[in-house]
């Protein structure tokens, strides 16, 4: 089988026109997503296959028509829809929150919900507080609400074709930082499906535990690459679903190398890293060696300048303290 | 502060200036990447909030979108301050935290500079609830764009403005566009002023191009809230010349469109109608733009030279 270099934004180009030609079902909704071919150019050319009834741009009006995906799933359309950035879908969230999720719970079992919601997550450059929020916390928090977030052109792709299949709503948060950047896919002819709740080992190693996810995944590989000059061999794990998650990879991986650093593009207070420390000390405490450590944003609304925003963020530096920390080195 | 009516005409016309020259620097500026994030640009539109701003008083409020610049500008922000926080100096009007899209300015009645589309429409009500709570005769300027109005936001906060008859005037900047969507595919109406009635509010249309209309439609609707508290809707027809943000090459629109507006641009109009009735010579308004040209040259210069912000503030202005 002939892998390819593609991008981050093709692969999920890809798997929404697979998804699209496969089921008569699936649609794609939101700002910008038709004539403008995406604001990140991500539905580029969707318009031109499959046509105005299936690819519809919107007013901005992402309740509303977040609620209409919603609705729609009830009676069996599979509704892909997309927040030009998941700091619009805070405009959203009470479908998001309360309708997708809680509907099949709350009809005893009778309406699945088989929606996606995808788009950009997470800060990105200079774009200051409104437009810089990582969601993920607030939106693994919620049960019923699944949450993918891959890092690479491949689990972008294969995780967006098993959200669109999938019969309860799932969020797939892409990030804006990631969508020029290149990787190593099955051809297009291959059914590539990743399954929700699958972390991925993307370097091995002895010593630690990088767990990391979305933007944090090069962060971490980039680091692990510089720690190996000092003798420190970094195995990092990429969750690639926040919800559900993949504690069996986890714990493998920390029963191997007896440490861990979590490396988060959220918040500290409430963040996922906050929930995989709790469960990482609860379930195999007695394979730890250290302390966990943790490196997610400072605990502020998203400053515009420069210098400020990169001392918010995750960044080397404080990646390769927390692990010097936690290997006592 | 004298009163709103009589401000200069001469002088609104060197602030349209002011806000064009200092956005082509800012468009310059941020081509070389001494801005960051998102940068909207204002240019065509002056004439609007130069006309809302000749129809206020100092104390009056105003809040608007993320194409804020012109608004700090016209609401006496110093360019020099307006330059800094697009260069997330220390000495910008947010300190350099906010950015181009978040802009304020408290001293100068300037409530933002807000980013979230349509977020800001209920913020304007509180204003307004305010000035009305205290019995002031102020009134809140609340400026968005044609894509505001189909957010939720919006329409709760019509509603409510209606229902307390609060002393606001939303002033919607029809330019046509909302990013890549045109106001044809956005909105059910055929105008934009209608959706005011079915919240039983009064509005109006304004040629946005024309300052004197923007200023003395806006003047009208002042007095009657001055008066008697109560919102009012005016729907204000403009267009930009520029791309929806700095990253965006606006293919979705006619050259034809484009120029039919810059032949009407507010600037060359209120030109002529001051040169044809004597108040301007050709020389007053060169001068005019020489000055004004020499400000926003000077504000790059004051954003270059001065501070970032410093580390330790990071968490000076977060309470928990
Ligand atoms: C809730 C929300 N959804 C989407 C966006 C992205 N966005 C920013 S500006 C814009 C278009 C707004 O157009 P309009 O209201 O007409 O104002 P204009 O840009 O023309 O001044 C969009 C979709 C946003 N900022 N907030
Ligand atoms: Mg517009």
């Amino acid at each position: 089988m002939q892998m390819r270099e593609i991008t981050y934004r093709q692969a999920l180009n890809e798997a929404l026109a697979e998804e699209l030609a496969r089921d008569p079902n699936v649609f794609l909704m939101g700002e910008e997503v038709a004539e403008y071919n995406g604001a990140y150019k991500v539905s580029q050319g969707l318009l031109e296959r499959f046509g105005p009834k299936r690819i519809i741009d919107t007013p901005i009006s992402e309740n509303g028509f977040a609620g209409l995906g919603v609705g729609a799933a009830m009676v069996g359309l599979r509704p892909i829809i997309e927040f030009m950035t998941f700091s619009f879908s805070l405009v959203a969230f009470d479908q998001v929150v309360n309708n997708a999720p809680n509907m099949l719970t709350m009809s005893g079992g009778q309406f699945n919900i088989p929606i996606t919601f995808r788009g950009p997550n997470g800060p990105a450059h200079q774009l200051g507080a409104t437009h810089s929020h990582a969601t993920e916390c607030l939106y693994a928090s919620v049960p019923g609400l699944k949450v993918c977030t891959p890092a690479t052109p491949r689990d972008a792709k294969g995780l967006l074709k098993t959200a669109v299949r999938d019969n309860n709503p799932v969020l797939v948060l892409e990030s804006e930082l990631l969508y020029s950047s290149k990787g190593m896919v099955e051809p297009a002819e291959t059914e590539l499906l990743i399954p929700l709740g699958e972390a991925e080992v993307k370097r091995e190693g002895s010593d630690v535990t990088i767990v990391c996810y979305a933007q944090t995944v090069a962060l971490a590989l980039a680091v692990a690459e510089k720690l190996e000059d000092e003798d420190i061999s970094a195995e990092v794990l990429d969750l690639r679903s926040i919800k559900p998650l993949d504690e069996r990879a986890i714990y493998d991986s920390v029963a191997k190398t007896h440490r861990v650093v979590i490396v988060e593009q959220d918040r500290p207070f409430c963040g996922v890293g906050a929930e995989v420390c709790y469960r990482i000390q609860k379930n195999i405490f007695d394979e730890l060696d250290a302390p966990i450590g943790r490196v997610s944003q400072e605990d502020v609304p998203m400053p515009y300048n420069e210098r400020l925003e990169k001392a918010v963020l995750p960044n080397a530096e404080k990646l390769i303290a927390a692990v010097k920390k936690v290997c006592y080195a | 502060m004298q009163p709103a009516e009589q401000r200069d005409e001469v002088e609104m016309l060197w602030l349209m200036l002011l806000i064009r020259r200092f956005e082509e620097r800012a468009s310059q500026q941020y081509q070389a990447q001494k801005i960051g994030g998102f940068c909207h640009l204002y240019i065509g539109q002056e004439a609007v909030v130069a006309g809302a701003i000749a129809a206020i008083r100092f104390d009056d409020y105003i809040i608007t979108a993320y194409r804020d610049h012109a608004h700090a500008l016209a609401r006496g922000t110093s360019a020099n301050a307006c330059m800094a926080e697009l260069f997330g100096k220390d000495t910008g009007c947010s300190r350099g935290l906010g950015g181009s899209m978040h802009f304020f300015d408290k001293e100068h009645h300037m409530y933002g500079g807000h980013a979230i589309v349509g977020a800001h429409v209920p913020l304007a009500c509180g204003l307004a609830f305010a000035c009305k709570y205290r019995n002031e005769d102020r009134v809140t300027l609340c400026f968005f764009g044609d894509g505001a109005i189909n957010q939720g936001a919006f329409h709760e906060a019509l509603n409510l403005a209606a229902l307390f008859k609060l002393p606001v005037i939303f002033i919607c900047e029809n330019n046509l566009f909302a990013m890549g969507t045109s106001v044809e595919r956005s909105t059910s109406l055929k105008q934009i002023v209608d959706r005011a009635e079915g919240y039983d509010i009064p509005g109006c249309v304004v040629d946005g191009m024309n300052f004197r209309h923007v200023r003395d439609t806006l003047s009208e609707v002042v007095e009657s809230i001055r008066k008697d508290p109560h919102p009012a809707f005016v729907e204000v027809r403009t267009y930009r010349y520029r791309g929806h943000s700095m990253s965006d090459p606006a293919s979705y629109r006619t050259k034809e469109q484009l120029e039919k507006y810059r032949l009407d641009d507010p600037i060359t109009r209120l030109r002529a109608q001051l040169t044809r009735e004597g108040k301007l010579t050709n020389e007053k308004f060169d001068e005019l733009d020489k000055e004004a040209k020499r400000i926003a040259l000077e504000s790059v210069k004051f954003a270059e030279q001065s501070d970032e912000p410093p580390l330790e503030k990071l968490y000076d202005y977060t309470y928990v």
